[in-house]
């Protein structure tokens, strides 16, 4: 692994969020803002992984530890817990898109909108 | 007893998250049960509330060490730093507290008859418990990431519970738009914890607290912090989003969405003065609060005198309310560091600002829940095709009146005493705050008559012939939250001097969170 520059993880992540944050704010189409936040989440899951990680590190599941470092295990568990939240908040946003659909037969956020001012 | 109050601090999350999912369970057998457990389990967390509340007034910061033997020992043997999830509950969090239990009792109490005629009740109950659970998570939590997963839980329940009435196509929107800007909020908060975490392996507020150097990174996690709750509160420039969401939530559901807004408040608060604390520039992030509270007070009172729906012009209100707490608290946090001005003034601006969220936390709700009865009787929102309703509805007219009074800070009432000690404080920090403070209380008082007038006043209208009274839980609720005004403005000072002010003393004191977590320093 050693192949790979340190910095590539972290500017992957930004470069995921900057993306996601651009998708957000311009993207009219809701399906595609839900994908914008998906990739959101990737970006910093990705950046709380990379931060973990050390060259040639060992799984950090052993209890009888083998030599040289180990990977960071904390950021790996937030990482999960952060995971499965966003599952569940990507499966939110989807059902209630859903039922915006049924109500307004469009998916533009320009023209489902009935809220102003 | 003793037993009791040590292990509060989780039973208070805890009982709401086991009922939560008790509900549905217990619901299919009975509704009368249900609501009873809903009920009694909510009034049974606002006495250990109150028990916890007098015990931290008395003994100081209590800690909550979750997994160890013991649990005040918050760093295990053979380590120097706190590994364990560590719950805090100092002054300002059991302030919070205090807030968050009356005001979710009131909404449960209120939901009984409000969402009577809707499906999926069972799920109804067992969001609006979890959303108490996560919003008493983020009051308590001395941990960073935890404060994530608790902000998270709240969300997602509130952003559901918005969406619950599925028959309306603007619940769905605005729904949606509370989960976006929401999701967002918290990857904010999660990148900025990444970033505190890369250079300190700590997770731990105290423990940060305690070795941060504000670094370039440390400045970027701040800027994170601030965006995403502020965004969360509803802080002008941010608030878009705001009234389209809370103003088509079941009323229940708004009021308690409004103590949401103030958990949100309550952690950039937190991550001002106990996180960064002394190592914070802290003129620079006191005006940027000011500043941008006193746009929240004034954009959003100009902005709700031309609504027509009730429950969206209350929706600006609430913006421009928490503008007077933003500035209160912003001049104690530009002054945080500098013992003679904190003396002279930044702390009763605090207070103001700590005792402008308990009036707002009762009158509010109180507003919304009067909003959701006009709702309720006449299935509209629109002021317009309102009037006439003081005949019918005497206790709601009542109720509305004693909130009105309050929210234009009319003295005696409560809204009058935290305003009065704002308009003092800040006056010497800068006059133009005051100024703007008292241009804004005078609109709201405007704005708040002229929808009094056209919902209540004048002849009765043919087509509200039948209207009667709102069903009696939801006049119980709102009469609590009135009974919390009156008390309020009966006994200001002893208000004052057993909550508002250890409150403000827990975030000037920066020392004593850190001293509890990480025992004295060497």
């Amino acid at each position: 692994m050693e192949y790979i520059p340190l910095n590539f993880p972290f500017l992957a992540a930004a470069l995921l969020a900057g993306i996601s944050f651009y998708i957000i704010i311009f993207r009219k189409n809701l399906i595609k803002l839900i994908m914008g936040v998906g990739m959101m989440s990737s970006g910093v899951n990705l950046f709380l992984v990379a931060l973990g990680y050390r060259a040639g590190g060992n799984v950090p599941i052993y209890t009888d530890v083998p030599e040289g470092p180990m990977v960071l295990s904390v950021p790996q568990a937030l990482t999960l817990t952060s995971i499965v939240i966003n599952v569940a908040v990507l499966a939110l946003m989807l059902s209630m898109v859903i039922n915006v659909y049924r109500h307004t037969g469009s998916l533009d956020s320009e023209k489902s909108r009935k809220m102003k001012g | 007893m003793a037993t009791l109050i040590t292990h509060s601090p989780i039973l208070i999350i805890a009982i709401p998250l086991v009922t939560a999912f008790l509900t549905p369970l217990i619901g299919m057998a009975n509704r009368k049960v249900r609501d009873a457990l809903v009920i009694v389990s909510l009034a049974f967390v606002v006495v250990l509330v109150f028990a916890l509340a007098r015990d931290v007034v008395i003994n100081g910061i209590r800690v909550y060490t979750l997994g160890a033997t013991s649990p005040d020992l918050t760093i295990p043997t053979g380590f120097m730093v706190p590994v364990r999830i560590i719950l805090e509950v100092d002054g300002m969090s059991i302030f919070m507290g205090i807030i968050w239990s009356i005001v979710s009792l009131a909404a449960a109490i209120f939901s009984l008859s409000h969402i009577a005629s809707e499906t999926g009740q069972n799920r109804f109950y067992t969001l609006l418990l979890l959303m108490v659970a996560g919003g008493f998570g983020m009051m308590f939590t001395g941990d960073l990431f935890n404060l994530f997963v608790f902000l998270e839980i709240a969300s997602i329940s509130g952003a559901a519970l918005i969406a619950f009435r599925i028959k309306f196509a603007d619940t769905q929107e605005g729904g949606f738009k509370y989960i976006v800007i929401s999701a967002i909020a918290s990857l904010m908060v999660l990148f900025a914890i990444g970033l505190l975490y890369a250079q300190y392996n700590l997770l731990n507020i105290g423990a940060i607290a305690q070795v941060i150097q504000y670094t370039t990174l440390d400045k970027i996690a701040l800027a994170l912090l601030l965006i995403a709750f502020t965004m969360k509160a509803g802080m002008v420039p941010l608030h878009l989003w705001f009234p389209d969401a809370y103003s088509v939530a079941p009323a229940s559901i708004t009021g308690m969405l409004v103590i949401t807004s103030h958990a949100c408040m309550y952690a950039a608060f937190r991550v001002c003065f106990t996180l960064y604390g002394s190592m914070l520039d802290a003129p620079v992030a006191g005006w940027i609060l000011i500043v941008f509270g006193l746009l929240s007070m004034f954009i959003g009172v100009t902005m709700a005198v031309f609504q027509k729906d009730v429950m969206r012009f209350m929706s600006y209100h609430a913006i421009s309310q928490l503008g007077y707490m933003w500035v209160g608290v912003g001049v104690g946090l530009a002054v945080l560091g500098n013992a003679e001005f904190i003396a002279a003034y930044g702390r009763d601006a605090m207070s103001g600002g700590i005792f402008h969220i308990l009036n707002h936390a009762m009158y509010k709700p109180l507003l919304f829940f009067t909003g959701g009865a006009l709702f309720h009787c006449t299935g509209t929102r629109d002021l317009t095709k309102m009037g006439g309703l003081a005949h019918k509805m005497k206790w709601t007219t009542i109720l509305y009146i004693i909130g009105t009074l309050s929210i234009s800070g009319i003295p005696p009432l409560n809204g009058f005493s935290s305003k009065i000690l704002i308009y003092e404080s800040v006056y010497q920090f800068h006059p133009i705050l005051t100024i703007t403070g008292i241009i804004t209380s005078i609109l709201t008082l405007a704005s708040f008559t002229k929808a009094f007038h056209s919902a209540f006043m004048g002849a009765e209208l043919p087509e509200y012939k039948e209207v009667k009274e709102v069903p009696r839980s939801m006049v119980i609720a709102m009469v609590i939250l009135a009974a919390g005004i009156v008390f309020i403005t009966l006994f200001p000072s002893l208000v004052v001097d057993w909550t508002i002010h250890p409150a403000a003393d827990a975030l000037i004191d920066q020392e004593a969170y850190i001293t509890a977590v990480m025992g004295a320093i060497p």
